[in-house]
């Protein structure tokens, strides 16, 4: 017989070992999956492995799809640090799409666009999050609830007004007109799709890792998040923290939508994001809310999704293979976060 | 003679390097209550888990009634008639005290079976003097009445042995003498006690045998505990021997804390009405006084954390505006929270961090919003060294630590900034002698420096050691203040109780 017991301290390896293990366990959980639909277990990851980070090109298409998912996962990250629980980072995505295709349809010069077009973007979505957070703060409306519901709000939102005012008059396509050419964002390297947006996002995360640790108000987070009432006692406004908080996380996840408008898209459709928003929660807790952990779980969820493709291409397995690992990440994570407070032990052996 | 009720023999545990338990042997009689004595970190808390079933031992054997027993989970542990209250209770406030009674037990063909519950709660009542209302929620009980309705759900488990950790930390002094009355009266009639406390006094006035252990094993027992000092107790304990701290005289200087017919809104718990009081640079002021009678309010107010409705309060002789955190910290206000893992620390977060926390906006510890890890880290280390706290190092997490050495770190954390009052509750609730010891002369070292003490207590003893003046709160009020050479437990525990006096 097994059973758990309370750990006093958790060792420090568990910080990389618990994620990977949470990752290997999906996969051997996944592959009854595929050998369900009747392909090879290896060989189907095997082409999902080379058609994700085969060759320079894939990789490119990876680190294309990762980009919003790192921001989201950051806006996720920053969030949950403060337990401020934002579920609606897919929201205040499409928010920061719409309004940075809004600027980005204005002509002006090209680097002047891309800048008001992040900055709008991080507004829009900021000032989203900032309903579910200013209704906790003030009425305590469960923030969980609030701000998942208010994803659905601001997608219809976007739906009226691509079938509305911003339909494609000469199509008749529900996609909104299509942004400035100069103020797509300008593509690194020849031949592929890599824009700027990816390289903003991998420089994020790092700030943001600098914030959280090195920053009174990355302090204050931390605090208010682990203790609120320690964090009043010791003089820290919890209130103003959480809606900072906010403030932050919306304004990344912001960020993602308006590097899915400027860098890959350069116009607002129904389905701009297959669920970025959701991925990033996996994303933060497969970095365990760390910052710099999330651009490995971002690569590492964009291959999968990549990859499902192309694997269901090849072997005929449904690319959804790809919505059911990241599933059982989130979940084998989750399940794994468990063995940093405890410890399985064998009782009932008599010594 | 019988067999023992319990025989635990060559006890191990241990936990990593740490031997937790070793080698511990301890017996409980029919009717006999045992004493269990021990420093925090002794292996007190440990031994209990394991003979309740939370931990299994890694050597050594139990035998029940002379019967060798395997227990590896509290059902067994119940199973087997050894029954545990522990500090903080378990028990579902919103059921009431049948309900909790019965919670766990099946009736017959999955029906409550409230009448046969009835029946037996009425027979240990009887039996024991230990009287509950059946039908109230537990809710509406006073801590005192769930203490006794812990241990009737022990007993109407049938349990023979019970086990009580730190019981009388929660209770007044008025309660306590209700407990033990029963517990005399349940040994009397055959059951075993184990009483874990650190207050050697009732250890003494209680207990028919004790056990001692130190660094996890049993440093010795004592037979008979009402005819061995207090002293010679504590000398087990730690290993060396102990002396009480010396209050010199008193020489109070200006007003460095005044409330002014200070009240509140009933908020949370017990409102203050018509608070008025004075704490003078170099004195010690104790709040005496059953828990819930507005001790927590008086904390909340002058910590900042609430605004009084009515009255004035003011530091050193400036006038608290808004009541926030930080400005009466501004002022010099230092603070040792009631409950330090609550509203002290943040013990998922790094030691440091938590030491450094009311204070991180200032220059010491930030510069234009970056933080200075360096300056923390230092910080932490100098304050770890000076005030000899047992971690690891500054970077361990908060939690990790004993509650002796969280409270020492708080200690530091409040002391390096000079306070000009320092409010304090119950600032050795749960620490052992060596550890009261110290907090109490570092409190003596401030007060010779000049700084303001207020004590919140409920251990009256402590308080006529510490405190050079005595105010007892009741209903929101304070009934009376007594010079402490005028104070003795009975004076303070009538006024505590409601009765009129004034000193």
């Amino acid at each position: 017989m097994f059973r758990l017991e309370a750990r006093s301290s958790t060792p420090a390896w568990f910080n990389l070992a618990l994620p990977l293990l949470a990752i290997v366990a999906t996969l051997v959980l996944c592959s009854g999956l595929i050998a369900l639909a009747g392909a090879g277990v290896l060989e189907s990851y095997g082409v999902m492995f080379t058609a994700s980070l085969g060759d320079s090109y894939a990789i490119t298409e990876t680190l294309v799809r990762a980009a919003p998912m790192i921001f989201t996962g950051l806006a996720v990250a920053v969030a949950f640090r403060a337990k401020f629980w934002n579920i609606g980072a897919e929201g205040q995505l499409l928010a920061g799409a719409v309004a940075s295709c809004f600027v980005g349809a204005i002509p002006m010069p090209g680097p002047l666009a891309m800048l008001l077009m992040a900055l709008a973007g991080a507004a829009a979505g900021a000032a989203v999050a900032l309903v579910p957070a200013t209704l906790r703060v003030r009425f305590k409306v469960d923030d969980v609830v609030s701000s998942l519901l208010l994803n659905s709000v601001i997608y219809y939102a976007l739906m009226a007004l691509i079938e509305g005012p911003w339909k494609d008059s000469f199509s008749g396509y529900p996609i909104s007109p299509p942004i400035e050419d100069s103020a797509n964002f300008p593509v690194l390297i020849e031949g592929t799709r890599l824009h700027l947006g990816v390289v903003v996002a991998l420089v994020a995360a790092p700030l943001i890792w600098f914030l959280i640790v090195r920053t009174t108000l990355g302090f204050r987070i931390r605090v208010t998040g682990e203790n609120p009432e320690a964090a009043r006692y010791g003089g820290i406004h919890v209130e103003r923290v959480l809606l900072s908080t906010a403030l932050l996380s919306g304004a990344l996840a912001g960020l993602a939508g308006v590097g899915e408008v400027g860098g890959v898209h350069f116009q607002v459709m129904s389905d701009i994001s297959p669920g970025y928003g959701y991925s990033g929660i996996v994303v933060a807790m497969l970095a365990r809310l760390n910052p710099l952990g999330v651009v490995p779980a971002a690569i590492f969820l964009a291959a999968v999704m990549t990859g499902a493709e192309a694997m269901s291409r090849a072997t005929g397995v449904p690319a959804f293979l790809s919505d059911v690992i990241q599933g059982t990440a989130l979940l084998a994570m989750l399940v794994a976060l468990l063995f940093t407070a405890y410890r399985i032990r064998r009782v009932g052996a008599v010594s | 003679m019988s067999a023992p009720l319990i025989e635990m023999r060559g006890v191990t545990k241990s936990f990593g390097a740490v031997k937790a338990n070793e080698a511990v042997e301890l017996i409980v009689a029919p009717g006999e209550i045992l004493g269990l004595l021990g420093e925090n970190g002794a292996g007190k808390t440990t031994l209990m888990n394991i003979l309740f079933g939370a931990y299994a031992p890694d050597a050594g054997e139990i035998l029940i009634q002379g019967q060798p027993a395997r227990i590896t989970s509290s059902a067994d542990a119940l199973a087997a008639g050894i029954g545990m209250v522990h500090q903080h209770f378990h028990l579902a406030p919103r059921l009431t005290v049948l309900e909790n009674l019965l919670i766990g037990i099946p009736g017959r063909s999955g029906r409550i079976d409230r009448a046969g519950g009835l029946a037996r709660l009425a027979e240990i009542s009887r039996q024991y003097g230990l009287t509950l209302d059946p039908d109230l929620p537990v809710s509406a009980l006073s801590v005192g009445e769930q203490q006794r309705l812990e241990i009737v759900k022990a007993l109407f488990r049938g349990a023979k042995l019970l086990i009580l950790d730190e019981p009388t930390a929660v209770l007044a002094p008025s309660e306590v003498d209700g407990l033990f009355s029963a517990l005399r009266s349940m040994a009397a009639q055959g059951l075993g006690i184990i009483f874990i406390s650190h207050k050697l006094n009732e250890v003494r006035a209680l207990t028919h045998r004790c056990t001692v252990l130190r660094h996890g094993r049993v440093a010795g027992r004592v037979d008979d505990p009402a005819n061995t000092t207090s002293a010679a107790m504590a000398e087990l304990m730690c290993g060396h021997e102990i002396v009480p701290p010396a209050r010199g005289p008193s020489t109070p200087g200006a007003e460095v804390l005044k409330l002014d017919g200070i009240s509140t809104s009933k908020h949370s718990g017990t409102a203050l009405r018509d608070v008025s009081l004075v704490v003078r640079a170099g004195e010690i002021l104790g709040i005496a006084g059953v828990s819930g009678n507005g001790q927590r309010a008086l904390a909340e107010v002058i910590s900042g954390v609430r605004a009084p409705n009515a009255g004035r309060m003011a530091i050193a002789g400036h006038d608290v505006a808004r009541f926030s955190p930080r400005e009466v910290q501004a002022l010099g206000l230092g603070r040792i929270p009631e409950d330090r893992m609550t509203t002290g620390l943040v013990t998922n977060l790094p030691l440091a961090d938590s030491m450094v926390l009311p204070r991180i906006g200032t220059a010491a510890f930030s510069a234009k919003g970056l933080l200075k890890p360096d300056a923390i880290r230092a910080f932490a280390e100098e304050q770890i060294k000076a005030y000899d706290i047992r971690c690891p190092g500054p970077m361990v997490r908060a939690g990790a630590l004993s509650g002796g050495n969280l409270q020492k770190a708080l200690l530091a954390r409040e002391l390096a900034f000079d306070p000009k009052v320092l409010i304090v509750s119950q600032p050795t609730r749960g620490l052992d002698i060596g550890a009261a010891r110290f907090i109490h002369e570092k409190f003596l070292a401030m007060r010779a420096k000049g700084c303001g003490i207020i004590v919140i207590g409920e251990d009256l003893e402590e308080l006529l050691v510490l405190c050079d003046r005595i105010a007892v709160m009741y209903e929101g009020r304070i009934a009376g203040t007594l010079a402490s050479a005028d104070a003795t437990v009975a004076r303070l525990g009538l006024l505590m109780t409601g009765a009129e006096g004034h000193g």
